[in-house]
């Protein structure tokens, strides 16, 4: 009975999220630095370098960490304020079992209690609803180490073929999109490409709220002279410059870039000789975009067929550039179409596999590049392969030393895996770094499918919303509790380090894996004594592969401040641009383009719902907020959702900046204040999704996925806004403390 | 040369970019986290007019080379250090007349309730004095906030230096750099009108209609 034990405001009381304000013992402590360790921030795809200063075990500070290349110092607020998870207040200590009697709802047990727990639960819901019925959720947050032992771990000893993860909400479409065209899933360019480029496209990425430090390789590409272009449906911070803004209807893109590649076709603002070199199927390209003229495009996408003409020539007459792609043009029902149609804009140009060239995604997740390489994709064994490719199954089983027959096959993507819990196909859950009760769409129907479960463990740090359904929570290991490597979004696989050991009873995660293994009689594939043994392994297990760790060691990554990937064997210098030479991924050698023919969202305005609502992120928190929502300096400064709207929007409906407004679509209802500005289209609202319950802006998105990728569409949804009554202040309390409570 | 190398060397400057400004505050995050400021963020960060534009402006102290807020202080609380560096108001003599908070042509100085006394950046001097970069400029993501050398500067950057103000009749000097476009095109006005660009009309609503 996976409900939560006792209601959301008593959870919150026991539970947080509390706001830890200060380091430990006050901003006067003067504690003394015991050591100060070189590692890297926790939480998105740049994987920053930085220093934790550690006091007693507790980390208790940062300092810049000037000498780590990709950032050299810099940080976002989250980086700089990352710290004050250590001695965080809300931090689990010791596993719990629900107990609706219990202070909180949960009562404190024992290691060996909640183990056999959760054993018993396993074994019991296979025996009676048959191995895939307890599944698994995994999440991107964790170590390559940590990602390969849950494939592994789901694979040999749940034997379920129901695992997946949360990059299924991130970077998925980009993945499979990169496949199609490319023949692998990495982005292809090391940041380094960036200052290199004449033309920087941002298409679908709030880099400055989101990505913070790559602005800084934009304006270096600035500064020699480059030129900018952004598309959002928002003059996002980073567009208020740019020599050019596409201000796109959400959920055109793929209108938009077919007319780009129309207007590079009519002036032959291409590269010939790489087209007919190094590709394949271009004319399917050119037939699909034939009838996509600027005129067209721009009654679909709202952007003036001036500015794409403009774009147009800006890209195809620049003898260098890169498109830096992100969730704004991937989490759509048609977020592969989208990614390989801003792919074939390079292809069609010949910008690949050259300095200053490329069309790559930022990675969302702090480890959504590595995560996504090592097998607990549902579809996918280490070293990215293809869990129903035989060859690679065959090639896996001998690494793992079992029979290819003992490995489960393709497994439910992550959207449909809660879709099969809340139908109760699936009836047992084992999660860990994922908090689908605010990450994932409509998620009054994930909190639903939770609730329907008859057996839930979570492992975590802090009790997310997600694990407040659970029966049995086991405490795990923050970013600096354990030591691994992750794979920032450049292709860099890069060495976190541990800092401190888990506090309390808390355990590192892959020590609990272990032991849950062990107790089913599994222990024989996991004979590890440290994440290093893993990742000796991982490395063994990704040879031959796509994503080659081979020739990769720690001392390497540590000594070289990283390695880029491919590998493929020892003293191998690693690949961070990959296909130099016009050389892609496939046998033959070729990229592929593809025809994308332009097809509306799956859900479109209408009388009823005559608004479009597109979510994503603010600065200051990061994913569902679980981490993000307990540091009180980042709170303050974004306190809670608000629904940004035109001018043009809100005056007909009578609702000004600060107003009680009303979102309403098919899926549910969010009550928040309005935030009236005129720098987003008037035909479009946008709400930040990092809050949970009735502030969460996911209970309005639509579950429909991507038939290839399954990435649901958040960008795209249809709504209705209406006044709420009443007024929210929107002062901002650090203004209050700074002029003795007088704004 | 990387500022990853950047050590005790050649007189550093501290360079504000407004126009790069992305609002993210990672800046008045770090400030706080300076080993003296002891939480406080002694720099701001302004929302220029949040209605019409993203727009956000940092603002550290500019360090006058003759402070106005200094001169106007009549507790005599404002002191400059040997290498220019103003400071806070000294506590024991601050009276909070907040003076120098409407004297300050650049709008530095804040009154702080809490510890009822004028605070302001101070170029993280424990910092600077060991050859580190002031807290805000290490970490600032899109180097609105630098510090360098001028030859580092003027090596990788677009952009003139720039340090003379006229404030009506009062000239000012200040320690710190802003960037302007071109220092040999003359003054610049500020309230002259801007270049027509996509700006006007972002939605492209002229062009092609309202959308709603």
């Amino acid at each position: 009975m996976a409900r939560p034990p006792i209601t959301d405001e008593e959870l919150i009381a026991r539970y947080g999220p509390h706001l830890n304000e200060t380091p430990p013992g006050g901003w006067d402590a003067g504690l003394t630095i015991d050591k100060v360790v070189n590692t890297h921030c926790c939480f998105c795809g740049q994987q920053c370098g930085i220093k934790l200063k550690v006091h007693d075990n507790t980390v208790v500070g940062f300092e810049p960490w000037y000498d780590f290349p990709f950032n050299e110092g810099k940080l976002c607020p989250k980086g700089v304020k990352r710290y004050l998870q250590g001695g965080h207040p809300d931090r689990l200590l010791h596993p719990m079992e629900r107990d609706e009697t219990a202070p909180g709802g949960f009562r404190t047990i024992t290691w060996d209690q909640a183990l056999d727990k959760v054993v018993s639960e396993i074994r019991r819901i296979q025996a009676q609803y048959g191995d895939d019925a307890f599944a698994m959720l995994s999440g991107v947050s964790l170590t390559n180490e940590k990602s390969y032992l849950v494939g592994k771990f789901a694979r040999l000893a749940l034997h379920t073929a129901n695992l997946d993860y949360n990059g299924r909400f991130c970077m998925v479409s980009a993945g499979v999109g990169n496949k199609k065209a490319l023949g692998v899933d990495r982005n292809p360019n090391p940041w380094s490409d960036i200052p290199l480029a004449d033309v920087v496209w941002v298409a679908g990425s709030n880099v400055a709220e989101t990505f913070p430090i790559t602005t800084s390789y934009i304006w270096r590409a600035r500064d020699r002279g480059a030129k900018l272009i952004v598309q959002d449906p928002r003059v996002v911070p980073l567009a208020r410059t740019a020599d050019l803004f596409l201000p796109v209807r959400p959920g055109t893109d793929s209108a938009l870039f077919g007319a780009v590649l129309h207007v590079l076709i009519d002036h032959d603002w291409l590269d010939h000789d790489f087209i007919d070199n190094h590709t394949v199927d271009f004319d399917s390209a050119v037939a699909a975009v034939a009838e996509m003229t600027p005129a067209w495009a721009a009654g679909i996408t709202g952007v003036p067929a001036a500015r794409i003409e403009e774009a147009a020539e800006l890209w195809g007459t620049s003898a260098t550039g890169m498109m830096l792609h992100a969730r704004g043009i991937e989490q759509h029902t048609k977020g592969v179409d989208n990614v390989l149609a801003a792919i074939n804009l390079g292809l069609a140009t010949g910008k690949f596999g050259k300095p200053g060239c490329g069309v790559s995604t930022i990675t969302g997740q702090g480890n959504g590049q590595g995560g996504r390489e090592h097998g607990h994709k549902c579809d996918q064994l280490p070293g990215n392969r293809d869990i129903t490719n035989p060859e690679h199954r065959a090639a896996v089983a001998k690494v793992w030393n079992c029979d290819e027959s003992d490995i489960p096959g393709k497994g439910l993507p992550a959207q449909e895996l809660i879709e099969a819990i809340h139908d109760g196909t699936i009836k047992g859950l084992l999660s860990i770094c994922f908090n689908p009760a605010v990450s994932a769409p409509d998620v009054n129907f994930t909190r639903e499918a939770l609730d329907k479960l008859e057996f839930y463990a979570v492992i975590d740090f802090f009790l997310s919303e997600s694990a407040q359904h659970a029966d049995i929570v086991l405490p795990g290991s923050l970013h600096e509790e354990d030591e691994g490597t992750s794979t920032s979004g450049e292709g860099r696989i890069i060495k976190i380090n541990a800092a401190v050991t888990p506090p309390g009873d808390a355990r590192r995660d892959w020590e609990i894996l272990l032991d849950i293994a062990e107790r089913l009689g599994k222990s024989e594939y996991f004979p590890y004594t440290n994440t290093e043994e893993i990742f000796d392994e991982l490395c063994r297990a990704s040879t031959g592969g796509s994503a080659d760790y081979t020739g990769a060691t720690w001392q390497r990554i540590e000594d070289e401040m990283g390695l880029f990937w491919p590998i493929p064997e020892a003293g191998h210098p690693g690949t961070p641009r990959l296909h130099e030479g016009g050389q892609f991924h496939f046998p033959d050698g070729r990229a592929r383009f593809h025809g994308v023919p332009y097809k509306p969202s799956a859900e479109v305005v209408d009388h009823e719902y005559p608004v479009l609502l597109t979510t994503g992120r603010v600065v200051s928190q990061y994913l569902s907020g679980t981490q993000t929502r307990r540091i009180a300096a980042l709170v303050a400064q974004y306190p809670e959702p608000l629904c940004e709207m035109h001018p043009q929007l809100a005056e007909p409906l009578g609702i000004a900046d600060g107003d009680l407004v009303t979102v309403t679509s098919r899926r549910g209802t969010i009550t928040l204040p309005a935030h009236v500005v005129n720098t987003i289209r008037p035909d479009t609202v946008f709400i930040p999704y990092h809050w949970p319950g009735g502030k969460a802006a996911n209970q309005l998105t639509n579950r429909a996925v991507d038939p290839l990728s399954k990435m649901p569409e958040f960008k795209v949804a249809a709504v209705r806004v209406e006044r709420a009554g009443g007024h929210a202040v929107t002062t901002d309390e650090r203004d209050l403390a700074l002029h003795g409570g007088q704004p | 040369m990387s500022r990853g190398q950047f050590g005790i060397d050649d007189n550093p400057v501290f360079v504000i970019d407004q126009s790069r400004c992305i609002g993210c505050e990672a800046c008045l995050q770090a400030c706080a986290e300076c080993g003296t400021h002891r939480g406080q963020s002694l720099i701001h960060l302004e929302r220029v007019d949040r209605a019409t534009s993203t727009q956000t402006a940092p603002m550290v102290c500019m360090h006058c080379e003759d402070p106005t807020c200094a001169q106007v202080c009549p507790a005599d609380a404002i002191k400059q250090t040997e290498d220019g560096i103003v400071q806070s108001a000294l506590k024991p003599r601050c009276i909070g007349c907040s003076n120098c908070v409407l004297a300050c042509p650049f709008g530095v100085p804040k009154y702080v309730a809490d510890f009822d006394q004028m605070m302001k950046c101070d170029m993280c001097t424990d910092r600077t004095s060991e050859g580190l970069a002031p807290m805000c400029a290490s970490v600032c993501p899109s180097e609105a906030l630098w510090y360098g050398t001028i030859d580092e500067f003027n090596d990788t950057r677009s952009g003139s230096l720039f340090r003379d103000y006229l404030f009506g009749r009062q000239e000012v000097r200040t320690k710190v750099y802003t960037v302007i476009d071109d220092a040999l095109a003359g003054p610049v006005d500020v309230l002259a009108g801007v270049t027509r660009s996509w700006l006007d009309d972002p939605f492209g609503i002229d062009e092609i209609g309202a959308h709603t």
